[in-house]
């Protein structure tokens, strides 16, 4: 029997899919005024990030509302606790990928970048991530969702490897450091954003099977 | 929506002057600037109910005390509380029916669309006329059919054009969400339908003689939670036409089906306001105490 509020969790399903697609949005574009060197590119990935800031802050009062007045239980009250860990995911990703396309402006100003060495392939990874996790939560698929935490290993090594070659740069090229502590900082953010990924796929692992799998073997990550 | 009964003053003892009928007046009165926890509706909100420094005694017992508040037009106002706190004495007086219990005397007003309830020469039956209840326990008339239960109001008051009573039982019965489950047998005796069935017919034999308001007093705690679930539905749909008063203790349900929440205590109104306010965050602590399950 639908009751006569349930098209409120609709509404809060919606929300947060609309939610992910700004997030990926601000992703793709902070790569683009890195890769592209389109600068142009950093102020709508600001305005998203406004965006999802207040999707962020609707999202949160939805469901603490619907707790409140529905009393929800079993599915429904799981959609609450994920939809208010999942918006948090999103948001810190749309907050990454602003410090990417901020710290993409300034690396404009010290001139081409002769090698990104693994960021490329790092971006695409993230947003595959992203996309995998929230594609697993609107077609309530779980074994989608437990590729995206197994997969994070890899964003993980390429992280790590870039963190060494970039060091290394430094030392032989001081002259270019600042812009190669920037390129550091953007890998880690890109590294960040795949975790963010693999938690909102957890989550969505708890929503459709009520079992919380984060840290078990099931999706077991490398530890730093 | 037509309206027969508007018309003829046949609600009243034709051995008795004719009593002075409650029109539809737009305006209403102030609330008391004395209590402090009288919600103030917003401009355009039509008001149902502005009830005025209230007190209400049984004997020398004061079961309400000093309360005023405004309940808007369409719209569902929950009353909450603990058991004894004067939440059902409240709802009785909105349509007179706290009088039936011998002793019992009130101060204060209680107007209805800006018309005193109690005014000189108000005929008490009209009023419960226009302001229905419904009880905590269904109670179908147990020697009439399902379509007599219905049409009894109507039937009481003269009115006797069958092609009408036929219509009114249908739109009634449809407006309790029933016709569906009982259209095939309505000759049937009402006390052969299950309780969540026996309750809907209450609420449809409330309606059929078109009240403006429905007073509901803990209309489903005798009700297993699908009953439950299906005259919360009907609640619902029938905002939209009609103001709803419910008294209920559980908390929860005020929390899904009203718009205002009151909490009373001891007979006085501790706190009265949005729904969502007062079950999220509210003002008063013995509220906060209340709906969070921590009293006693």
């Amino acid at each position: 029997m639908k009751r006569y509020f349930h098209h409120e969790l609709e509404d809060l399903r919606k929300h947060l899919i609309l939610m992910g697609e700004r997030s990926i949005d601000a992703v793709r574009l902070s790569m683009q005024a890195l890769l592209a060197d389109d600068v142009s590119m950093a102020g709508q990935v600001i305005a998203l990030d406004d965006e999802i800031d207040r999707l962020e802050v609707l999202i949160d009062a939805e469901c603490v509302r619907y707790i409140t007045l529905r009393q929800p239980v079993a599915h429904d009250v799981r959609l609450m606790t994920v939809a208010m860990k999942a918006n948090h995911e999103l948001e810190r990703a749309g907050d990454e990928a602003t410090s990417i396309a901020k710290r993409a402006r300034r690396l404009a100003e010290f001139g081409k970048v002769d090698d990104f060495y693994n960021i490329p392939r790092m971006g695409e990874l993230a947003l595959e991530q992203l996309r995998d996790a929230m594609d697993a939560f609107i077609a309530e698929d779980v074994e989608k969702a437990l590729l995206v935490p197994r997969r994070d290993k890899e964003v993980d090594d390429l992280n790590r490897e870039n963190y060494v070659k970039f060091t290394d740069k430094i030392s032989a090229h001081s002259e270019s450091s600042h812009a190669t502590i920037e390129l550091i900082f953007i890998s880690k953010s890109l590294e960040r954003i795949a975790d963010h990924a693999t938690n909102i796929a957890e989550e969505v692992v708890y929503l459709l099977k009520g079992e919380d799998v984060r840290h078990t073997q099931e999706v077991r990550r490398t530890a730093m | 929506m037509n309206s027969v009964i508007t018309h003829k003053p046949f609600m009243s003892d034709p051995a008795k002057p004719a009593a002075e009928s409650i029109s539809t007046p737009v305006v209403s009165a102030p609330a008391s600037a004395s209590a402090a926890n009288a919600a103030q509706p917003a401009a355009k909100e039509e008001i149902a109910f502005d009830i005025q420094d209230l007190s209400i005694f049984y004997g020398s017992h004061q079961a309400i005390k000093n309360v005023t508040i405004q309940i808007p037009s369409g719209s569902v106002t929950a009353i909450i509380g603990p058991s004894g706190c004067g939440k059902s004495t409240a709802l009785r007086a909105l349509n007179r029916m706290h009088e039936l219990t011998p002793g019992a005397r009130h101060t204060g007003k209680i107007l209805m669309k800006g018309q005193d309830l109690y005014g000189p020469g108000v005929d008490a039956t009209v009023v419960r006329r226009r302001v229905g209840m419904v009880f905590q326990k269904s109670n179908p008339f147990p020697t009439l059919s399902i379509a007599e239960n219905v049409l009894v109001g109507l039937r009481l008051n003269g009115v006797r054009d069958k092609a009408f009573l036929n219509k009114r039982l249908e739109e009634s019965l449809r407006m309790a969400a029933l016709w569906d489950e009982v259209k095939d047998f309505l000759n049937r005796p009402g006390t052969g339908l299950s309780g969540g069935q026996q309750q809907r017919l209450c609420i449809a034999r409330a309606l059929a003689v078109r009240p403006e308001i429905l007073l509901m007093d803990e209309p489903c705690s005798a009700l297993d939670p699908i009953a439950t679930a299906k005259v919360e539905e009907l609640i619902h749909a029938l905002k939209a036409q009609y103001t709803v008063v419910i008294v209920t203790h559980n908390m929860q349900q005020a929390a899904r089906v009203s718009e205002k929440t009151a909490f009373f205590y001891m007979g006085k109104l501790i706190e009265y306001g949005p729904t969502e306010q007062i079950f999220m965050n509210p003002k008063d602590p013995q509220t906060e105490a209340y709906v969070s399950g921590r009293f006693g």
